[in-house]
């Protein structure tokens, strides 16, 4: 008799449990034979910039970023010229996601009025899940070319003496949800410099980061050491840049304090005539739009 | 000997327990939409697996939140990055039942009304729900839908003051999934 209940009661407990884990027993067998995706790194940055300079992001596929760079002058100029709030540095641009992979752009500077272009191939994709590569890996193809009148009317000027190029390797990594970071080994390669001393090809070495404060809002610096000995004409220094993204809807607001007044690499790298120590420092914020020019599937 | 005779029919019952009318699918779909006065929001994910067992109504379903696709890319990553936070809460899942499981006749092809009740569970939080929904008995296949809504604010999903115009509070979220006999 004791016996009987006893196996009774095992029966029904067994079939309670049964019952209870019978939804998680489902649950599992979907979990089970699930093929994993290629989980893909979003936002590493913001935006195509980590302050003045390329990040390792491009805008979306058939996305257009619409980008407005303004510099105010330098803090060091004075009252007179009310610490540089009188002068602006513009740069417009537009940038395009043809693929998840090729960007291209192309800006106007009001420095020189220097017209700028560029494509941002992205090599390697940082991603877990079915696929896992720890880095992002960027590379960036740029050519500006300066249209002002010749400074010198009088020598024979040619058109590839305007020109200049820079390439880079934007190596990034998003290290969880608050923190990236990015290097950058830079080449710029100038036609025509003022003096035989003066090196066409320059070489700099980028660093930048990005932390993320609140949901919208981050904090981000980015640095671009200038190798010595390769400008000696006139003062170049490294660049250093250090901002704020703020982050609302369609629009991504930075507001930054930099000591390079240009707004493309080839300039950043090249023309920072002035350091933070010496208060050659400029107030600048950039605004982007994103527009959707090619909508997904679903939404055509 | 009743001893052994009550064994055998209890694991009987148990296998047969075991030995359900599953239908499954990975493919099934899932929508959601919020429209307000400045914002229309929509998106479509179409990787909903799910699993119902129609013998004891239980009833499962899962999607992962960074599949859902959206007609603005950048709409994408904010919900993703800063609403449903993906990367901490990567899927969305439901566990519960058909409580009116026994109203509906796989044998007949037809429409059947389905209740569903059970835990969703959305950025990280769990509510239990109780909506209505319908299957569709159709050449061996069994077609599940229902719409219904939810509240940001019950899955604390917060909207900053900045956007709190342009997205509605309310979501409707449309499920539409189709499944077929699992063999196992």
């Amino acid at each position: 008799m004791k016996n009987r209940i006893f196996i009774l009661l095992a029966i029904t407990g067994m079939m309670i449990s049964a019952t209870a884990t019978a939804q998680d027993d489902l649950m599992n067998m979907l979990n089970k034979d699930e093929k994993p995706a290629i989980d893909y790194v979003s936002a590493t940055f913001k935006t195509t910039r980590v302050v003045i300079g390329h990040s390792s992001e491009n805008p979306p596929k058939g996305n257009l970023l619409f980008l407005i760079t303004h510099h105010f002058g330098a803090l060091n100029t004075g009252y007179e010229n009310l610490f540089g709030l009188k002068q602006a540095t513009i740069r417009l641009g537009l940038e395009y996601g043809v693929t998840d992979w090729l960007g291209l752009g192309v800006g106007l500077n009001t420095l020189r009025n220097t017209w700028d272009g560029f494509l941002k191939v992205k090599v390697l994709r940082q991603s877990t899940g079915a696929k896992r590569m720890p880095l992002t890996m960027t590379l960036l193809a740029s050519t500006a070319i300066y249209t002002t009148r010749w400074e010198d009317q009088t020598r024979k000027n040619y058109l590839s003496s305007r020109i200049s190029y820079a390439s880079q390797v934007i190596i990034a990594r998003k290290f969880g949800e608050r923190f990236s970071f990015q290097i950058a080994p830079t080449y710029v390669h100038v036609n025509l410099v003022p003096t035989a001393e003066d090196h066409n090809n320059i070489f700099s070495l980028g660093g930048g980061g990005r932390f993320k404060i609140s949901q919208r809002v981050s904090v981000n610096a980015e640095y671009y050491y200038l190798f010595p000995g390769q400008i000696k004409s006139r003062p170049a220094y490294s660049s250093f840049s250090t901002g704020v993204d703020i982050e609302t809807g369609g629009h991504v607001f930075q507001i930054f304090l930099t000591n390079s007044m240009g707004e493309n690499m080839e300039s950043i790298v090249t023309e920072t005539a002035g350091t933070w120590f010496n208060g050659n420092i400029f107030l600048g914020f950039n605004i982007s739009r994103i527009f959707t020019v090619v909508k997904p599937k679903e939404f055509k | 000997m009743k001893t052994v005779t009550l064994f055998i029919a209890g694991l009987l019952l148990y296998a047969c327990s075991a030995e359900a009318q599953r239908y499954m699918t990975k493919s099934g779909n899932i929508k959601f939409y919020s429209d307000s006065r400045m914002e229309k929001i929509e998106a479509y994910s179409h990787v909903v697996s799910s699993i119902v067992d129609m013998t004891t109504g239980d009833f499962v379903f899962k999607v992962p939140m960074k599949s859902f696709a959206f007609e603005k890319a950048l709409m994408q990553e904010h919900f993703n990055e800063n609403y449903v936070e993906s990367e901490k809460y990567p899927n969305a899942t439901f566990l519960g039942k058909v409580v009116n499981v026994r109203e509906i006749n796989l044998g007949k092809d037809g429409l059947y009304y389905a209740n569903v009740t059970g835990k969703l569970t959305i950025h990280g939080i769990t509510k239990e729900i109780s909506e209505k929904g319908s299957f569709e008995v159709k050449e061996g296949k069994l077609i599940g839908k229902s719409r219904f809504n939810v509240l940001l604010e019950d899955f604390n999903i917060s909207i900053p003051g900045a956007v709190i115009l342009n997205i509605s509070k309310s979501i409707e979220i449309t499920v539409d999934v189709t499944l077929e006999k699992a063999t196992m």
